[in-house]
């Protein structure tokens, strides 16, 4: 730069200063593994004096968490299935394929996001309970539970992110149209040129999708609470809160629950950060 | 063609967003309890007209109110000073932006378990402070302090999400802006002032609006750390609806709740909004 470049301040305060905070900030979950692998009636130490894992064991046993995990996979993974194809089918349309009226379906669908969740929570809920041939219930949704405390209407409101629609076509909006003429010369279906040509390219995009679907599917706790009656629909959230609030706490158990609840979403999170951290400030530039 | 690949999407969001809003109104206008054996029965303006009168939702949305008002400029004003400090590349940037940023992905419950410890008699705060000699408080059963106790948590769990996003709102701003303030003579404040500011603005707005969403729907960490006491003093409107509608089976009046948060939500969005759009314009 014209060879006046100026001289950098150095970088070791602020070095210093982001470690302190970014210690003080982790400095909790330092804690809950220090009080995960401490004996039951030893006080708690920075590091554990004589670690054990008997917490973990009583943990699995008492808050049943294998079947909360079963549950929570299950739901979580279909969730990020349909959230990979349906929104993602849906913004390429909306990207390279408008349609009569597709402007104004797309801003109507998009104003959804706004919605507080406690507006259509109730009215989901009566859903899922009137749904029709599902747990006991006619075809008009009367008789029985519908999908109340079942998988199935754990998963009820998980199954297309509108937001997923609105990152799918920002997504391909910035790709080129050209692939698709050429693609239609050749002869190809439009079902085709989505699949072969544009999708393969878009896989930072299914990757976003797929994290933030898993990460607020598997995190969520009002729906569960809501819709579970039963240990048949338990997921994990549930299941450490429901632990918790069962008597005497035992803190070095419910550390360890809420350890392996939070493992799945961590490691997620860590092998998909970049994409994660860079897709989210995109979602806020763009957005 | 394009209509067809939309379709399933649409009618999803039909069905299960837009729908339940429809049903919804019209539930905020009847009186129904699903444990009885008829239907939702029409009412008019009466759940909305004995919400108003209601001291217990009147503490709610103070309370809500109050949660959003002292939890957001902490967080937000935090996070620009780390955003700024880590707007810069160095060996180990990284780093700390992914730690700051753990407490955001790990759930909400998660989280509260483990502030549920801290802050209990044995828990990491007083233990801290009996070190230091101090006496140790029960900190989540006092009524002048749970809501503070939770909310230092929610500041906590947002700074590194808030962080990111100002980070990304500091990279666009061009750096030779920087250096025709500095030309002209600016100090590190002036600089912040006239270049920095109006630089992120559009960023810091997003920022502001979404916490405003998030905070106004404060449940899970009042769930789990106050069950909404002591005396309603942490109950928020969110929470207030899930005993309305679950405990006890006021479906018709808790739907009316949620619409008035969901105007409140859309008034301080509006408020920030504006504000965000300023004199620039």
């Amino acid at each position: 730069m014209l060879g006046i470049r100026r001289r950098r301040r150095p970088t070791w305060p602020r070095v210093v200063m982001l470690a302190a905070v970014t210690a003080a900030v982790l400095l909790p979950f330092w804690w809950m593994i220090s009080l995960a692998f401490t004996p039951e009636g030893h006080s708690v130490r920075f590091i554990p004096e004589q670690p054990t894992v008997e917490n973990f064991q009583i943990a699995v046993q008492a808050a049943n968490l294998d079947t909360a995990f079963a549950n929570s996979t299950l739901v979580t993974v279909v969730a990020v299935l349909t959230n990979c194809t349906v929104p993602v089918i849906a913004g390429y349309s909306f990207a390279h394929l408008p349609f009569r009226g597709s402007k104004p379906l797309f801003y109507v669908l998009l104003s959804t996001v706004a919605i507080p969740v406690s507006v259509t929570l109730i009215p989901l809920f009566l859903m899922a309970r009137h749904f029709p041939l599902a747990g006991g219930n006619d075809l008009l949704g009367a008789g029985g539970s519908g999908l109340l405390d079942s998988v199935g209407g754990l998963m009820l409101p998980y199954l297309v992110g509108t937001m997923n629609i609105f990152l799918s076509r920002q997504y391909f909006a910035g790709m080129d149209r050209g692939f698709a003429e050429a693609a239609r010369i050749d002869g190809a279906s439009e079902l085709r040129t989505f699949a072969q040509i544009y999708l393969p390219m878009a896989k930072p995009l299914l990757a976003l999708v797929a994290v933030f679907s898993f990460t607020g599917v598997w995190d969520d706790f009002l729906w569960p609470l809501v819709v579970s009656a039963s240990e048949r629909s338990v997921t994990v959230q549930l299941a450490i809160t429901t632990f918790a609030a069962s008597g005497n706490v035992r803190y070095g158990a419910l550390m360890a629950a809420t350890i392996l609840v939070t493992l799945p979403v961590l490691v997620v999170f860590l092998v998909n950060q970049r994409s994660f951290i860079s897709g989210l400030a995109e979602g806020g530039i763009k957005g | 063609m394009g209509l067809l690949f939309v379709l399933p999407a649409a009618l999803y969001v039909a069905v299960f967003q837009l729908g339940p809003v429809l049903y919804g109104l019209v539930l905020s206008f009847s009186s129904y309890s699903p444990i009885s054996r008829d239907g939702p029965s029409f009412i008019g303006w009466d759940n909305y007209a004995a919400i108003v009168n209601d001291a217990e939702f009147g503490q709610a949305m103070l309370v809500t109110g109050r949660y959003v008002l002292q939890v957001l400029p902490i967080t937000v004003a935090i996070a620009l000073g780390l955003a700024i400090l880590s707007n810069r590349t160095f060996r180990g940037v990284g780093l700390f932006r992914t730690g700051l940023y753990v407490p955001h992905v790990v759930s909400l419950t998660a989280v509260s378990m483990i502030w549920l410890w801290m802050y209990s008699d044995v828990g990491l705060v007083n233990l801290v402070l009996d070190a230091l000699g101090q006496p140790g408080q029960r900190w989540l059963t006092t009524e002048s302090g749970a809501l503070n106790a939770v909310s230092a948590m929610r500041i906590w769990k947002a700074l590194g999400s808030n962080m990111v996003l100002l980070l990304a709102g500091l990279q666009t701003v061009p750096k030779d802006l920087y250096e025709a303030a500095r030309m002209d003579g600016a100090n590190a404040w002036q600089q912040f002032r006239a270049v920095t500011l109006p630089g992120i603005r559009p960023m810091l707005t997003y920022v502001i609006v979404m916490d405003i969403i998030y905070l106004a729907q404060g449940f899970a960490e009042i769930f789990v750390l106050t069950q909404g006491g002591p005396y309603g003093t942490t109950t928020t409107v969110n929470y207030l609806i899930y005993t309305e509608a679950f405990q006890y089976n006021q479906m018709g009046s808790a739907s009316a709740m949620a619409f008035v948060l969901f105007a409140f939500i859309a008034a301080l969005t509006i408020v920030a909004l504006r504000a965000g759009q300023g004199r620039r314009s």
